[in-house]
């Protein structure tokens, strides 16, 4: 195996190999950046230089700024995944406690619901609850985007693993001090749960920022559409010919997922691994 | 057993805390506890889930007034529906590309970078980019970059004398221009997930191997990495398998299925059937195609696990 006093010389095969691959993958956001700052006449030149001969940055974030509510669109964004979330956390964790720790009947079928749950693409209760919403008037409203992901059996099956592994000592001793369960659950067990909480919580951010199959089933009112449906909605606006907007559009919506990323790689990175090795 | 004991644990203190059945404190928390979660999955998943069978053997459509039951029809429909029977193979395509590229790259990848000290967290998290970068967005940049005119791969092609293919426009290479989307999007997340794997391996095991005659690289990858990757490449086949074929947003922002319905995949047709032409019984049925082929994906992949790994 190979050692840290490896030297730099007999590395660079590898390094060099990797940072081709890099740069490949980089290449997208790279002529995204450089697309968002040139003049429509450079951009329909096709040639293959990055840096624009006229700055063309205040002209197109300009356009994207005065044409959709970016803001906006980012506040929904933010407002759905954190909802999302609160109530995933909220839901999942009791239960995941009561499914990990207590006796009682009931249990075994219980989690056998959750895995069920685990086998089913949110995708494929799209139907019934677009008719649900639309019974209930709750069609383009946060209720509608925000309700169906409430329950995640994944959260649930997460933390069951994770509480499983805590000492029975713990709870005991809480109990000892007259603790009901429930703060049990909020003040002993949430304080040590706090690394998968922060794991799952990446993830679902991530899964919910990125989603556009539901946003666009149920939201057809401009002022609620996701950063997602915000991009769809400017390229029909600008029936996709002014690229250099376009690009400014794409780089203000994915911006501060990507930023946040570069922030915390180390726990994104270790959220997803987390949460994809357990599922 | 451990259960056992944590049971007389708990049963001993709730007896010393409380004059009631032993375990009745317990059992009332637990309900207590599991009701949120279990209403919240009753409303939107269980009774969904019902509702989407049920629909799957009707002819209803979103808001008329009456429907019929009408058996397998439907199911029986779907062979005649081209759009239909376009999306299962377009989608199927997808799936071939996808996956056996964004694991094999990843997989090198991630050897690559195991292999030194340098560079990790680096190369890691460039590569990882693209799984937190919106979907929506990033597919826009990729229209650019493969515009047949303006777009840089086509200028580069040209430059170098070679054809210019109209990547998103053409039904001959649109699919493999989604793949390659596909591939770019998905490499990060399964290279994660073998670093993790190359990780727990025991060093001590590459040291035995070459103490028992393997000494090139290539022999004690098949002789140590492989076989102990076992397990994390079924499970990264799983989930590349079961995120492709929910390929949705680049096909609904780049080409919408087109041209002529040369990139029209499952979720697209779920969605287009459903909420374009609002026939919900046949949306329905397609939906629990769907559903069925994920459920098979797993099933055989557990099935292989169980029989084929070697675990470390």
């Amino acid at each position: 195996m190979k050692t840290q006093s490896e030297t730099l010389i007999s590395d660079a095969p590898r390094l060099m190999a990797l940072g081709s691959a890099a740069v490949v993958m980089l290449i997208p956001y790279v002529w995204m950046l450089a697309v968002s700052v040139k003049p429509a006449d450079e951009v329909f030149r096709a040639s293959l230089t990055l840096l624009p001969e006229r700055w063309a940055l205040i002209e197109n974030y300009g356009k994207v700024l005065r044409t959709i509510p970016v803001v906006t669109f980012v506040m929904n964004g933010l407002i759905v995944c954190f909802g999302i979330l609160f109530f995933q956390l909220l839901f999942a964790i009791p239960a995941a406690y009561a499914l990990a720790k207590l006796q009682f009947r009931g249990r075994e079928l219980l989690f056998g619901f959750v895995m069920l749950g685990l086998l089913v693409p949110y995708q494929t209760t799209a139907l019934p609850l677009y008719m649900g919403f639309h019974h209930a008037g709750l069609l383009n409203s946060y209720t509608a985007l925000i309700a169906p992901f409430t329950c995640s059996v994944f959260a649930i099956f997460l933390f069951r693993q994770f509480f499983k592994a805590l000492p029975d000592d713990l709870i005991a001793a809480a109990r000892i001090d007259g603790m009901g369960e429930f703060s049990i659950v909020w003040r002993v067990i949430l304080p040590n749960a706090l690394p998968a909480a922060t794991a799952f919580a990446i993830f679902s951010v991530v899964a919910h920022w990125n989603d556009l199959f539901w946003p666009l089933i149920v939201i057809q009112k401009g002022d609620l559409y996701t950063p997602a449906m915000g991009i769809l909605a400017f390229r029909a606006v600008e029936s996709g010919d002014d690229y250099g907007a376009l690009m400014a559009a794409a780089t203000l919506v994915a911006a501060p997922l990507v930023i946040a990323f570069l922030f915390a790689q180390r726990r994104f990175i270790e959220g997803v691994t987390m949460t994809g090795l357990k599922g | 057993m451990s259960d056992a004991a944590s049971t007389v644990s708990m049963r001993s203190i709730s007896q010393a805390r409380s004059h009631r059945a032993p375990l009745s404190r317990d059992v009332v928390a637990a309900w207590l506890l599991t009701f949120p979660a279990i209403l919240a999955y009753v409303l939107m998943v269980l009774l969904p889930l019902l509702g989407v069978l049920a629909l799957a053997f009707t002819d209803y459509e979103f808001g008329a007034s009456s429907f019929r039951w009408v058996g397998f029809e439907n199911f029986a429909d779907m062979p005649k529906d081209r759009t239909f029977m376009a999306s299962i193979r377009n989608t199927v395509i997808y799936c071939l590309f996808v996956v056996p590229f964004s694991i094999g790259i990843a997989l090198l990848l991630a050897i690559l970078i195991e292999a030194g000290a340098r560079g990790r967290a680096f190369f890691r998290a460039v590569f990882f980019l693209p799984v937190v970068s919106l979907t929506v967005a990033m597919a826009t940049a990729w229209q650019y970059l493969l515009h047949p005119s303006i777009g840089p791969v086509n200028a580069l092609l040209r430059t170098l004398g070679l054809g210019a293919p109209n990547w998103l426009g053409s039904s001959d290479w649109v699919m493999v221009s989604l793949g390659i989307i596909g591939v770019w999007e998905n490499v990060g997340f399964n290279l994660v997930l073998f670093l993790a794997g190359l990780t727990a391996i025991p060093r001590e095991l590459y040291a035995a191997a070459e103490v028992d005659g393997a000494k090139s690289a290539w022999s004690r990858f098949t002789l140590v990495t492989w076989p102990l990757l076992g397990p994390t490449l079924l499970f990264v086949m799983i989930i590349t398998m079961t995120r492709s074929i929910r390929v949705f947003d680049t096909v609904q922002t780049l080409t919408q299925g087109g041209p002529n319905g040369a990139s029209e995949v499952l979720l697209r047709t779920i969605y287009q059937e459903g909420f374009h032409y609002f026939k919900f019984g046949y949306s329905a049925a397609i939906t629990l195609v769907f559903l069925a082929i994920v459920l098979v994906i797993m099933l055989v992949q557990t099935r292989l696990i169980d029989r084929h790994v070697h675990y470390g």
